[in-house]
């Protein structure tokens, strides 16, 4: 057998291994959810009560669900333009110089940042400038969680933002400038038509980061399982709760968590479908 | 060349080492002893040449290591419900190793020391009391001067036998909690913020002035945590120590030790407290297992309830057994068998 053929084989094996995994990863998250799926049926997806006490077990995921889209959301709008200026500085404004390259190196160092760090900072700064705001009496909440998820997703929101705009061709730029274009106006109406998809991706894949992330969250959102009623206001995220509870859960309370798993599985899935058709569709 | 050699130098230490340690237990559970494990295990291992490994995954994993047969003994915070030892695939037996708190903490700057009857508690855990300066508080503690504050309830956001005792605690001696609530190791709580662990909800009320929390005794009292005077049974109001956790264990228990502690009649006992577990087959010849490794695994439990190791459980924070209960886990471990016949004499 020659080198080439050898290489298709482990490439091929190895691609296969990936899909098997994820596949038994669907199937296992399925098999687990079945009790909670046959004993709840739809009303899992519209039911706002969890309650794990022995006797009256209740479980619902409409709680989490809101809990982690609110969160997620407000991280994005918060960190959409943080991540916008931050592109335009890195790959356009400065383009090529050393604070460029200094503030892009250190927007790419966040994302390296273990994610307990943001929780731990979260905690011990944010929170108490959160009280003494008079916000919240404990600082606990949608509003602290969605902050720290902005900040951890800005890398991500960066990252293919800084390529594709680096990548919009001088000639367009150029061209425009010699039309008498300002530089507003160069990035209204040359860079970010041809920047958009990328740029459209890069805040679908940091709205992804922000649904899935646990720890800094749970350190932060508070954990009451209630729907919130503000931005203030304490919540829980489905992430969070299956980190949370799984440990000690059994039973029923055990199907349900791996229910709301596989839930979490599927709106990442969706998510990212909606992403890639937005990528299609206008670039 | 060089690289093999090492290889096999180490290859053959590891198997001597295997030679030198006659048996190997593996066990796993609660997350709540584990000090006290580890350091009880370290100082069996030095003295009978075993080794010992115990992983802290939690009361619940603990429970199904042993019913997979995957380990020699769990470890639990809950005893076993009938409908659990039902669905045990063979008779476990439960054998208490030391006994545990909750402590009430709180930050109240100024504050020294406060009391809280059963009643106060449970009606500030269910929000019906909502803050510092009202009249059952002032009550209750002539002389401290409560400032007009918000109480923010602080409570475990994971699952975990603290919460358990806890809420037994309050189902016991409050009906609109029974009802409202309940116990269980996650409830549904009225009000408040959860804090992952006990390090998370300790850090949460040092943050949260006016915050009211609990947190479990072997972390509160290593930490020097300050706490509430708690008013038991007897109508005693009394502070959480080693001594007075130990006491909660002095009154009736049944055969097979599954009891909670809470609510304990003794006049000086703390009432928020309980015993913590191993569980083990009551047949020890299960999935192959040898003798040898039937044996092994009795003597170290038998170690547990030992005064030496008893004595361990305090150095760690943990309130001993008392002689009658160490007496009848013994007793307990002497009806273990294997295949039918009676392993420790």
């Amino acid at each position: 057998m020659n080198s080439d053929k050898i290489l298709k084989r482990v490439l091929f094996f190895s691609s296969l291994v990936i899909v098997l995994i994820a596949a038994a990863m669907v199937f296992s998250l399925f098999e687990g959810s079945l009790p909670s799926i046959s004993k709840f049926g739809w009303r899992f997806l519209i039911s706002d009560q969890w309650d794990p006490t022995q006797g009256s077990e209740n479980y619902g995921a409409l709680l989490f669900i809101v809990g982690t889209i609110l969160t997620s959301v407000l991280a994005l709008v918060i960190a959409i333009p943080l991540a916008f200026c931050t592109s335009l500085f890195v790959a356009e404004y400065f383009r090529g110089t050393k604070l460029a390259s200094i503030v892009g190196t250190l927007v790419d160092l966040l994302a390296g940042i273990p994610s307990i760090i943001y929780g731990l900072w979260g905690f011990y700064i944010l929170c108490p400038l959160v009280v003494e705001a008079g916000l919240s009496p404990q600082g606990f909440g949608v509003f602290t969680s969605a902050l720290i998820l902005a900040i951890m997703i800005v890398p991500y929101a960066t990252s293919l933002s800084n390529t594709t705009i680096a990548m919009v061709p001088n000639d367009l730029k150029e061209a425009a400038y010699a039309l008498g274009a300002t530089r507003l106006e160069v990035i209204r109406t040359v860079i970010l038509p041809n920047a958009r998809s990328g740029m459209t991706a890069s805040y679908i894949l940091a709205f992804g980061r922000a649904i899935g992330e646990t720890l800094a969250v749970t350190m932060l959102i508070g954990n009451e399982n209630a729907i919130p009623h503000g931005l203030f206001s304490t919540g829980n995220t489905m992430a969070s709760v299956i980190a949370n509870q799984f440990g000690e859960a059994s039973g029923l309370q055990l199907s349900a968590l791996i229910e709301l798993a596989l839930l979490l599985f599927v709106i990442t899935t969706i998510i990212n479908a909606i992403g890639k058709y937005i990528i299609k569709k206008i670039g | 060349m060089k690289k093999s050699i090492v290889l096999v130098a180490l290859l053959s230490l590891m198997t001597l080492g295997n030679k030198v340690s006659a048996q190997s237990i593996s066990g796993a559970g609660a997350t709540f002893p584990e000090p006290f494990y580890n350091a009880a295990f370290a100082s069996y291992e030095r003295a009978a040449h075993a080794k010992v490994t115990y992983g802290g995954i939690g009361s619940g994993g603990g429970i199904r290591s042993l019913k997979d047969k995957i380990v020699d003994f769990g470890a639990s915070d809950a005893f076993l419900t009938n409908q659990e030892l039902r669905e045990m695939p063979a008779p476990i037996v439960h054998i208490p190793t030391c006994s545990g708190a909750v402590v009430v903490a709180y930050n109240l700057p100024g504050v020294k020391q406060i009391k809280l009857t059963p009643t106060v508690l449970a009606s500030i855990f269910l929000g019906q009391i909502r803050n510092w300066n009202h009249p059952a508080l002032r009550k209750l503690n002539p002389g401290v001067r409560f400032p007009n504050k918000e109480i923010t309830v602080v409570h475990r956001s994971d699952g975990s036998g603290t919460t358990n005792m806890f809420t037994d605690y309050l189902t016991k001696v409050n009906k609109v909690w029974h009802s409202k609530v309940g116990a269980g190791k996650t409830v549904n709580w009225p009000v408040g913020v959860g804090a992952k662990g006990n390090p998370g909800v300790a850090g949460a009320i040092h943050q949260t002035q006016g915050s009211i929390g609990y947190i479990g005794s072997e972390y509160a009292f290593a930490q020097r945590e300050p706490s509430a005077l708690i008013q038991n049974k007897a109508g005693k109001f009394i502070k959480a120590t080693v001594a007075s956790t130990s006491a909660a264990g002095k009154g009736k228990i049944p055969a097979d030790t599954r009891v909670m502690l809470t609510n304990s009649s003794a006049p000086t006992a703390y009432p928020i407290a309980g015993f913590t577990w191993l569980i083990i087959y009551k047949d020890q010849a299960y999935n192959n297992r040898s003798f040898a490794q039937a044996q092994a695994t009795l003597k170290l439990i038998d170690w547990m309830v030992s005064r030496n190791a008893q004595a361990l459980a305090v150095k760690t924070n943990y309130a001993p057994l008392p002689a009658g209960v160490a007496a009848r886990a013994k007793a307990i471990l002497r009806t273990v068998t294997y295949k039918g016949k009676r392993i420790l004499k």
